[in-house]
C-alpha cells in the first residue's frame, strides 16, 4: 500500500485516541503510532491501515518545580518542554538525544516518542534512562481501553511498575496520552575532561577508572583517531572525554580528583563551560555519523566489553556510556549482531537497511513470556505491528 | 484480613506433598513439623499470622525451578520469602501453600568493578553487598532501614528504597540484571551487565511486583564510588511548615542531597530520649540534611543551606564537624522505628506518599483524626521525595485497637490519594494496602495490572492474596470488556 493512502489521525483530546484505538481494536486495523515521526525508520512497522499521530496532544498540564515533577500530553516537543524546564532552573535529567539528523528525519521529537524509546544521552552512566525518570501514564491499550499507572509523585510502588514497560516498548502495547515525569535541577557549571590518543581498549579502561573514582561522572565517551578525525571536531589524535557537572566549587575539585585518577593515561585537557556543552551535544546526536549513508547500529553492552565491537568491526564506532553504547557504521549485518552477542549485548539497526530484523530477537522462554506480555496489552497485534520484530 | 479460603482437601495431602517435595530438595530443606513452621508465621507486619503447610529451603535454581513446576502441576500455591522484613504483609503464608524460603541463596557470585556491578544471590543481605565492596571505595546505593536484615531478593520484589534514594535512586534504578523463575519451572535472563537490554523491560517490570511475578534467583546490581565526604545538618523549627518551606527552597536552589528527612515533635522526643543524638527537644519539626561529595562541595552547599534555613525561621542549626558526630546526627532518624516503640506495646508504620507542598495540610488532618481514634501518632518524613511514614501508637491486647488502628491508617491512606498522592512509597500494597487499592486504581486499571499476573503465572499461584482487591481467573479476565472505567460483566466475589 501506498503511504499517501493511509489515513492519518491526528487527536487533540485522550477521548477521541480512545475512539480511535476502541474502533480499530474492533475492526482488527492495524495502526502506526508516531509522535514527531523522527524515529519512524527504526524497526519499520509493516503494513498499517492507519497513522496514529500524537502530535496535536501537546499540552502541558501541570509543572511544579519544587515537587520535581511534570504532567504532559506525549505530544510535546522536546525542545518546548526543555525550554520550560530550563526557566526554572531544571533538566531532563536522561537528556533525551534528538537524533532527527542522524536518522535523516523531519519532524519536531516529542516527550512521548524519547519516552516509547527508552532515549537517554550520555548522562546515562549517572543520571539513568528515560525508563528512570516516568512515574506514572495513560494510556489507551491495544484492547482500546484508557487505564493508567505509576502516580505523579517521585517515589511510589504502588501496583506494578507498568511505566517500565511503556518505557522501550516502542508504541507496541499501548498509546500513552498523558505523562508524569521526574525533573531535576540543572547543574551550575560543566567541565569536560579530555585525554588523548588512546587505542579503543585502553580508552574504556580510562572511563572505567574515571566512573569509579568519586566525582560523579555524568558523561564518558571516546572518539577513536579516524573518527575523532571527521567533523565537527577534526582532531588529529583519538578523544576520550569524561564529563563533569554541579556547582563551581565541586567541579574546581572533581577536576583535581579525576586528573589524578587518571595520571596513568598521559596528559589531560579541560573544556569549561560552554566548549563542554557543545562538546555533549554533539556526542548526543552522534553528530560524527550524520552525513555517512551506511548503515548505523546502536549496540548496547557491558561497558568494559565495548572495545570488542570496535575491534570485531575495524573501528567505525562511537562509544558513549564508558563503552556500554556503541553507534557502530556497518554494511554487515550478521558481524555486528554476533559481536554485539559474543560481548554479552544486542545491537539494534537503527538507519539502512539489513537483512535482518532492527531488533535484536528474542528466543526461548523470554520470547514466550514477552509474546504473553504483548498479548496482555494488544491481544490482536494492532499496535505498531512488526515493529519489534514478531 | 481476609484471605482466599483454603484448600481443605490439598491440605489434607500434607503428608504427600512433603513426600514429593523432598525428593526434590533433599536433606534439611523441607520443613514440616509444627514447630519448624512457627519462624515463618509471620513477616514484619507482625500483626497478621498465619501457619504455612511447609517452608521448602532450596540450595539450587534447579531445585527452584523443579520446586515451582512440581507446585505448579499440583495446584500447591506459593509464597517466596527473603528475610521476612516486610512491612505490608508480603511474605505472609498461606494456610494452603508453602513458604520458599531463599535464605540459603547466601553468596556473593562475582564483583566486576569494570562494570561497576556485582552478581549476588538473592538471599545476600542489603548491607553484605556494600560491606563485601567497601574496603575497595564502593557502595550499594539504595539503604532501607532494614538493611542488615532484609535480602536483596526482598528489595527487588519490594523495589525499595532508603534514605539514600531521592538522590540515588530507588532499587529499580540500581539494577542491571537479574535471572527469574517462573511458576511453570521455565529460568529465564533479564537484563545483565549493560546498561539496556532487548526486548521489553521485563526487568523493571519484576522490580517491585511483589513476588507475584517470579521468584528471583539471582540479582546484578550497580556499585557506586563512595563519595569523597558526607556532612549531616540538624535544623530544628518551630513549625512544620517552615521545615516543609525549606525543603522546597533547597531543591529549588538545584541542591538534591543524598538524605533529607523530617521528624515531628513526638518522634524528635522519642528518639532522643532513646539515643540522645542532640535533637532540639522543643522544635516541632527537624529536618536532617545529608550533603556528600568533595569537601569542597559539601562545605559550600552546607553554607546555602544553613542560611536557607535560618531565612524560614530554623532556631536550631548544627552541621556535624566530623564522621562521628554525622553518625549521631542519623543514630536518632535510624532508631526512630524502635524508640517510638517504647512509647507504646505496639506501632504501626504507614507509608503513602504526597505532594510536599501538601504536607501541613496532611500534618494537620493526621493530628485531627489521631483525636478522633484516641490513638497517638508520630512522623518520620522521607521529606525530600515526599513519603510520610506515620506511625500509629496502639495496644494490640487491648480490646479493639488494631481494628482502630487499621482504620485510623486507612484514612491516613486515603487522605494521602486524595492530595495527589499514592497508597506506598516504599513498602509495597501486600495484603495491607490490598482493598485499598481502589482508592488508586479502577477496574481497568486494575485489570491490566491482572493481565500482567496471567502473563507470567496463569493459575495464580504465586503469592495469591496479595496486591489485587479482587481475584479474577485469567480466563476472565481475557473477556472483560472495559469501557470508560466501567466493567461490563459482574465482579467476582471478593475474598
Ligand atoms: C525495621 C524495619 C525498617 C524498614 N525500613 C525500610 C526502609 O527504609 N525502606 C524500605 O523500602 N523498606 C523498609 N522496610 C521493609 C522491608 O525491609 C523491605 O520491604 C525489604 O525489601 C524486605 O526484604 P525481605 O528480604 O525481608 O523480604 P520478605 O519480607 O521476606 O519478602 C518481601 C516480599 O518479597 C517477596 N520475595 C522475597 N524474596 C523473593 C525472591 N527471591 N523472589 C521473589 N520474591 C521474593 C516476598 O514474597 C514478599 O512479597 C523495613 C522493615 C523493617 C522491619
Amino acid at each position: 500500500m501506498s503511504e499517501t493512502l493511509i489515513r492519518t489521525l491526528e487527536p487533540t483530546t485522550p477521548d477521541e485516541v480512545l475512539e480511535a484505538v476502541a474502533e480499530a481494536a474492533a475492526g482488527k486495523r492495524r495502526i502506526e503510532v508516531v509522535g514527531g515521526g523522527t524515529k519512524r525508520g527504526v524497526g519499520k512497522v509493516e503494513r498499517p491501515d492507519l497513522v496514529l499521530s500524537l502530535a496535536a496532544l501537546d499540552a502541558v498540564l501541570d509543572y511544579a518545580p519544587e515537587e520535581l515533577v511534570l504532567t504532559a500530553r506525549p505530544g510535546v516537543k522536546l525542545k518546548d518542554l526543555e525550554k520550560l524546564v530550563a526557566s526554572e532552573g531544571q533538566m531532563l535529567a536522561f537528556e533525551p538525544p534528538r537524533l532527527a539528523k542522524l536518522l535523516g528525519a523531519k519532524g519536531e521529537p516529542t516527550l512521548g516518542g524519547a519516552l516509547a524509546a527508552n532515549l537517554s544521552g550520555p548522562r546515562r552512566v549517572r543520571a539513568g534512562a528515560a525508563r528512570d525518570h516516568l512515574l506514572g501514564f495513560a494510556a489507551v491499550s491495544g484492547r482500546g481501553e484508557a487505564f493508567k499507572a505509576g502516580g505523579k509523585v517521585v517515589k511510589n510502588v504502588t501496583g506494578y511498575d507498568i511505566a517500565k514497560l511503556m518505557t522501550g516498548s516502542w508504541g507496541t502495547l499501548a498509546v500513552m496520552t498523558e505523562v508524569t515525569i521526574k525533573v531535576l535541577p540543572k547543574p551550575k557549571t560543566e567541565a569536560t575532561v579530555l585525554i588523548f590518543g588512546l587505542e579503543d581498549r585502553r580508552a574504556v579502561e580510562a572511563m572505567a577508572r574515571a566512573l569509579n573514582a568519586p566525582v560523579e561522572v555524568s558523561g564518558a565517551a571516546h572518539l577513536p583517531v579516524a573518527i575523532a578525525a571527521r567533523a565537527p571536531l577534526k582532531a588529529e589524535m583519538a578523544v576520550t572525554a569524561l564529563r563533569l557537572e554541579g556547582f563551581d566549587a565541586s567541579v574546581a575539585a572533581r577536576i583535581e580528583t579525576l586528573g589524578q585518577a587518571l595520571k596513568d593515561f598521559g596528559r589531560c585537557d579541560v573544556l569549561h563551560a560552554k566548549l563542554s556543552r557543545d562538546f555533549w551535544a554533539q556526542v548526543r546526536e552522534v553528530e560524527v555519523f550524520q552525513k555517512d549513508p551506511r548503515p548505523l547500529w546502536r549496540v548496547s553492552v557491558p561497558p568494559a566489553s565495548g572495545w570488542r565491537i570496535g575491534e570485531a568491526l575495524s573501528g567505525e564506532v562511537v562509544y558513549d556510556w564508558g563503552g556500554g553504547l556503541v553507534w557502530a557504521l556497518s554494511e554487515d549485518a550478521a558481524a555486528v549482531r554476533t559481536a554485539a552477542r559474543a560481548a554479552g549485548g544486542h545491537a539494534s539497526l537503527w538507519r539502512g537497511e539489513a537483512p535482518l530484523a532492527a531488533f535484536e530477537p528474542l528466543d526461548g522462554a523470554l520470547a514466550a513470556l514477552t509474546a504473553r506480555v504483548k498479548a496482555a496489552f494488544d491481544p490482536h497485534g494492532i499496535l505498531n505491528p512488526g515493529r519489534l520484530g514478531a | 484480613m481476609r484471605m482466599p479460603a483454603p484448600d481443605v482437601e490439598l491440605i489434607a495431602r500434607k503428608a504427600e506433598i512433603l513426600r514429593a517435595l523432598r525428593k526434590l530438595v533433599p536433606g534439611e530443606g523441607v520443613i514440616g513439623e509444627a514447630d519448624g513452621l512457627i519462624p515463618y508465621e509471620s513477616d514484619g507486619l507482625s500483626a497478621y499470622r498465619q501457619t504455612p503447610l511447609a517452608v521448602v529451603l532450596p540450595e539450587t535454581t534447579e531445585q527452584v525451578s523443579a520446586v515451582l513446576a512440581w507446585c505448579q502441576a499440583s495446584g500447591v500455591k506459593v509464597v517466596p520469602r527473603g528475610a521476612g522484613t516486610s512491612l505490608s504483609g508480603g511474605a505472609l503464608p498461606l494456610q494452603d501453600g508453602i513458604i520458599l524460603g531463599m535464605a540459603k541463596f547466601n553468596r556473593i557470585l562475582d564483583v566486576d568493578y569494570d562494570n561497576r556491578c556485582a552478581v549476588v544471590q538473592p538471599g545476600v543481605t542489603n548491607l553484605a553487598i556494600s560491606a563485601a565492596v567497601q574496603a575497595d571505595g564502593f557502595y550499594y546505593a539504595p539503604d532501607p532501614s532494614s538493611q542488615i536484615a532484609c535480602t536483596i531478593g526482598g528489595n527487588v520484589a519490594e523495589n525499595s528504597g532508603g534514605v539514600h534514594c531521592l538522590k540515588y535512586g530507588l532499587t529499580t534504578n540500581n539494577l542491571l540484571g537479574c535471572e527469574l523463575v517462573l511458576m511453570d519451572g521455565q529460568v529465564v535472563r533479564l537484563g545483565g551487565r549493560g546498561y539496556d537490554a532487548a526486548g521489553y523491560d521485563l526487568l523493571g517490570l519484576v522490580t517491585g511486583s511483589e513476588g507475584l511475578l517470579g521468584v528471583v534467583t539471582e540479582v546484578t546490581v550497580r556499585l557506586l564510588p563512595t563519595p569523597q565526604t558526607a556532612r549531616a545538618l540538624l535544623l530544628g523549627f518551630p513549625t512544620v511548615e517552615a521545615a516543609g518551606a525549606t525543603v522546597g527552597d533547597i531543591i529549588a536552589a538545584g541542591i538534591i542531597p543524598a538524605g533529607l528527612e523530617m521528624m515531628d515533635k513526638p518522634a524528635i522526643q522519642a528518639a532522643e530520649a532513646f539515643v540522645e543524638a542532640g535533637y532540639p527537644t522543643q522544635a516541632e519539626a527537624l529536618l536532617i540534611v545529608e550533603l556528600d561529595g568533595p569537601a569542597a562541595e559539601c562545605a559550600e552547599l552546607a553554607g546555602h543551606v544553613k542560611a536557607l534555613a535560618h531565612a524560614r525561621g530554623a532556631d536550631f542549626i548544627r552541621v556535624s564537624r566530623d564522621e562521628a558526630e554525622r553518625l549521631r546526627f542519623w543514630a536518632g532518624r535510624k532508631a526512630a522505628f524502635p524508640a517510638v516503640g517504647r512509647l507504646s506495646p505496639d506501632y504501626y508504620c504507614m507509608d503513602g506518599t504526597i505532594p510536599r507542598r501538601q504536607l501541613p495540610h496532611v500534618l494537620t488532618r493526621i493530628h485531627e483524626m489521631s483525636r478522633q481514634y484516641g490513638l497517638g501518632v508520630a512522623n518520620v518524613f522521607h521529606a525530600g521525595d515526599g513519603n510520610l511514614h506515620p506511625l500509629i501508637l496502639y495496644d494490640i491486647e487491648k480490646d479493639g485497637e488494631l481494628e482502630r488502628a487499621e482504620a485510623f491508617g486507612a484514612d491516613i491512606l486515603k487522605l494521602c490519594v486524595a492530595v495527589g498522592g499514592v497508597l506506598t512509597g516504599e513498602h509495597g500494597v501486600g495484603v495491607e494496602k490490598r482493598d485499598l487499592m481502589g482508592e488508586m486504581f479502577d477496574e481497568t486499571d486494575l485489570a491490566c495490572q491482572q493481565r500482567l499476573k496471567c502473563a507470567f503465572d496463569p493459575d495464580s499461584l504465586l503469592n495469591p492474596g496479595k496486591v489485587f482487591p479482587t481475584l479474577h481467573r485469567c480466563a476472565e479476565l481475557g473477556r472483560v470488556h472495559v469501557h470508560r472505567g466501567k466493567i461490563a460483566f459482574p465482579e467476582l466475589p471478593r475474598f
